[in-house]
């Protein structure tokens, strides 16, 4: 379906640069979508939603927040107190920043469940593992921003992750920190990075979906679209169904902004950062729990049995075991050997997506806890579970799973009843859909 | 490339597949890396500590109105230094236990200059969260010294770490003795 208007205007400058065209072939009428598509697949239109309201937010936070050590905390609460709505835009950048971690997790176990990252969108799923990063970035240098108790602490704690590196590990701490403790320069650069970066992930949503459109949605049953009659056009049938998603979104952030703004939050960043004493309990944001209890999971040594040789101190296991649980993300299109996409057809992994997401809920809730008791093997045996998913059951599975058989093509199981697709069916999909 | 150049330029016909044009891209390109490179290093540079932070050096403490078993802290380069005026007690345990039984082995003997003043920079050798032990009420973990909130370390009475994920002692900065009672850090 080419892009045609009357519109002069439109004309004129569609002839000159044929960005309409480009759009609408991009997110509109001239993008064929799978048909069978549910809601799950509208966590990504709004992950962009997510990252538009940060953006405008943040820009005009930033029109009012002084990034100094002496001024930074005293800056956030004149936003609070004395800006017009500055409350308002405060409230919904700190809460924007949770929303968009839920969207976008719910978008990856979405990935995982219908077997998206296989081929051939093995780049479409790493450059979203990308995203993910560079959101981690944004999210932790944020936090620090308000230069709050959690603030100075979290980023204590995490800078100092690096010091886990042998030999130049110290350095590279110092480094990052401009100084011999997070401080001025410390926040200066983070403030830097925290407006630069959410250009950077604007850029690689673009590659992604770039990346996206070379083979299009994948789809609950996770074959391939076999011809016009498995698609519908992508505007207006999913551009409605995104605008109803968000409207179901927006009414549950305005829910959280209004009525429990700092649920989310910790009361200790309404202490101002004080760099001689540490809060009695460190938390980060529970977007970052589940990856700070694989991080505090490796209480122990690594090294070789029986002769007191340290291989990996526990503190660069546990530094290595946190970034490996998202770097093993990246290998997931070749470590999962089933040649079929949908946990619908296949009847164990089904089972073994749904463990995954207790223990990940688990890890959460164990990160949440202070380090102590039975909250240290639960840690562990969740962070095992984590690795062995990806590592050990996702290359058996597709070995060991007798997988259901897959329909014909998409339209034969959402025309129920029609039988094989028919000539009356395949010739005018628009009528049924 | 090379075969294109050829027939247009002839030049180093003889040597197979090898132009004088060849020759010059690769010396370019060599330049141009090395240029990258060192323009490089200055732009990474600029981050590490600038020398007005590593001017604010040392810092002065005066020991004098810290009585046996009480604590003083004081900043130097932005970070807390525990002063401890030890107990005769406190001495006596860190001096008793055996090298064996320690994670990061060293006498007590070495971390100090005068046995009842221990001075240590306050910060957990994990991840750099400030121990509890400072004041009168704080939780001192199960070797009297200092207890770190932030994923359970323990450290004794000299400061060494006996107990958590923190793989090394707190840390002895260098200071000297000013006077009797007064010394400077850094
Ligand atoms: C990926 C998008 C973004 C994420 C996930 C994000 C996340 C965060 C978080 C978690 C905070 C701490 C909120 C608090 O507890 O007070 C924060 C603060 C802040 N952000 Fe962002 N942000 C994003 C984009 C931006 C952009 C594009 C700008 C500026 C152009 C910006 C400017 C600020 C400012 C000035 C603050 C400090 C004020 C405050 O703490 O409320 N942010 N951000
Ligand atoms: S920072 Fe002290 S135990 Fe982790």
């Amino acid at each position: 379906m080419a892009f045609q208007t009357k519109n002069p205007v439109i004309r004129w400058i569609e002839y000159r640069m044929p960005i309409f065209s480009f759009i609408d072939h991009s997110v509109g009428s001239g993008y064929p979508t799978p048909k069978n598509l549910n809601y799950w697949w509208n966590f990504g239109s709004l992950a962009g939603v997510a990252l538009m309201i940060m953006i405008a937010t943040g820009v005009l936070l930033a029109m009012q927040y002084t990034p100094h050590v002496d001024y930074a905390f005293r800056s956030v609460e004149r936003i609070m107190r004395d800006v017009n709505y500055g409350w308002l835009i405060r409230y919904i950048h700190m809460n924007g920043a949770s929303f968009f971690f839920i969207v976008v997790y719910i978008h990856i176990f979405r990935g995982l469940y219908y077997g998206s990252y296989k081929a051939p969108r093995e780049l479409l799923w790493m450059l979203g593992l990308v995203i993910l990063l560079l959101m981690m970035a944004t999210a932790f240098m944020g936090y620090v921003l308000p230069w709050g108790q959690m603030s100075f602490w979290g980023a204590t704690v995490i800078t100092n992750l690096f010091s886990a590196i042998p030999v130049i590990g110290d350095s590279i701490v110092t480094w990052l920190w401009g100084g011999f403790s997070v401080a001025n320069p410390t926040l200066n650069r983070f403030f830097a990075l925290h407006y630069l970066l959410p250009f950077v992930i604007l850029g690689v949503v673009v590659l992604h979906i770039w990346a996206l459109h070379r083979f299009g949605s994948n789809n609950p049953l996770g074959i391939d679209v076999k011809g016009p009659q498995d698609t519908i056009p992508f505007a207006p049938y999913y551009t409605v169904k995104d605008y109803f998603g968000i409207g179901v979104f927006l009414i549950a952030f305005a829910v959280v902004i209004f009525y429990l703004p700092n649920y989310m939050g910790h009361t200790d960043n309404y202490i101002e950062a004080n760099p001689l004493q540490t809060p009695p309990h460190i938390v980060p944001e529970w977007y970052f729990l589940p990856f700070y209890a694989m991080l505090r999971a490796i209480t122990f040594n690594i090294g070789i049995p029986f002769t007191g040789v340290v291989l990996i101190e526990a503190k660069l296991g546990g530094v290595i075991t946190m970034f490996g649980s998202i770097l093993i993300l990246f290998l997931l299109p070749w470590l999962d050997t089933s040649p079929v996409r949908s946990a619908k057809f296949r009847p164990l992994y089904k089972w073994f997506f749904w463990v995954l997401v207790a223990d990940v809920v688990m890890l959460d809730y164990v990160g949440s806890q202070p380090p102590e008791g039975i909250w240290v093997p639960i840690g562990q045996v969740c962070t095992a579970y984590y690795f062995i998913h990806f590592l050990i059951l996702m290359p058996l599975l597709g070995k060991l799973e007798r997988p259901k058989p897959l329909p014909v093509s998409i339209s034969e199981p959402v025309l129920k009843g029609s039988g094989p697709v028919g000539a009356a069916a395949t010739a005018q999909p628009m009528e049924k859909a | 490339m090379a075969d294109i150049a050829k027939p247009a330029h002839g030049g180093g016909g003889d040597h197979d597949g090898e132009t004088r044009r060849d020759f010059l891209f690769l010396a370019a390109g060599a330049v141009a890396a090395v240029g990258a490179a060192s323009v490089a290093w200055p732009l990474i540079d600029s981050l590490n500590p600038a020398a007005d932070v590593l001017a604010l050096a040392s810092t002065e403490a005066d020991l004098s109105p810290v009585e046996v078993g009480q604590s003083l802290t004081v900043t130097w380069r932005g970070k807390p230094i525990f002063i401890r005026h030890r107990t005769d007690k406190e001495i006596e345990e860190a001096r008793a236990v055996p090298l064996s039984e320690l994670p990061d082995p060293e006498t007590d003997q070495a971390r100090v200059i005068k046995a009842p003043w221990l001075i240590m920079v306050g910060i957990c050798t994990h991840l750099g969260c400030v121990p509890l032990g400072q004041k009168p009420g704080d939780p001192r973990g199960e070797f009297g010294g200092w207890f770190c909130p932030c994923h359970g370390s323990q450290y004794d009475t000299s400061g060494r770490i006996r107990k958590g994920p923190a793989p090394k002692n707190l840390v002895v900065p260098s200071y000297k003795f000013d006077t009797d009672t007064t010394i400077t850090i850094g």
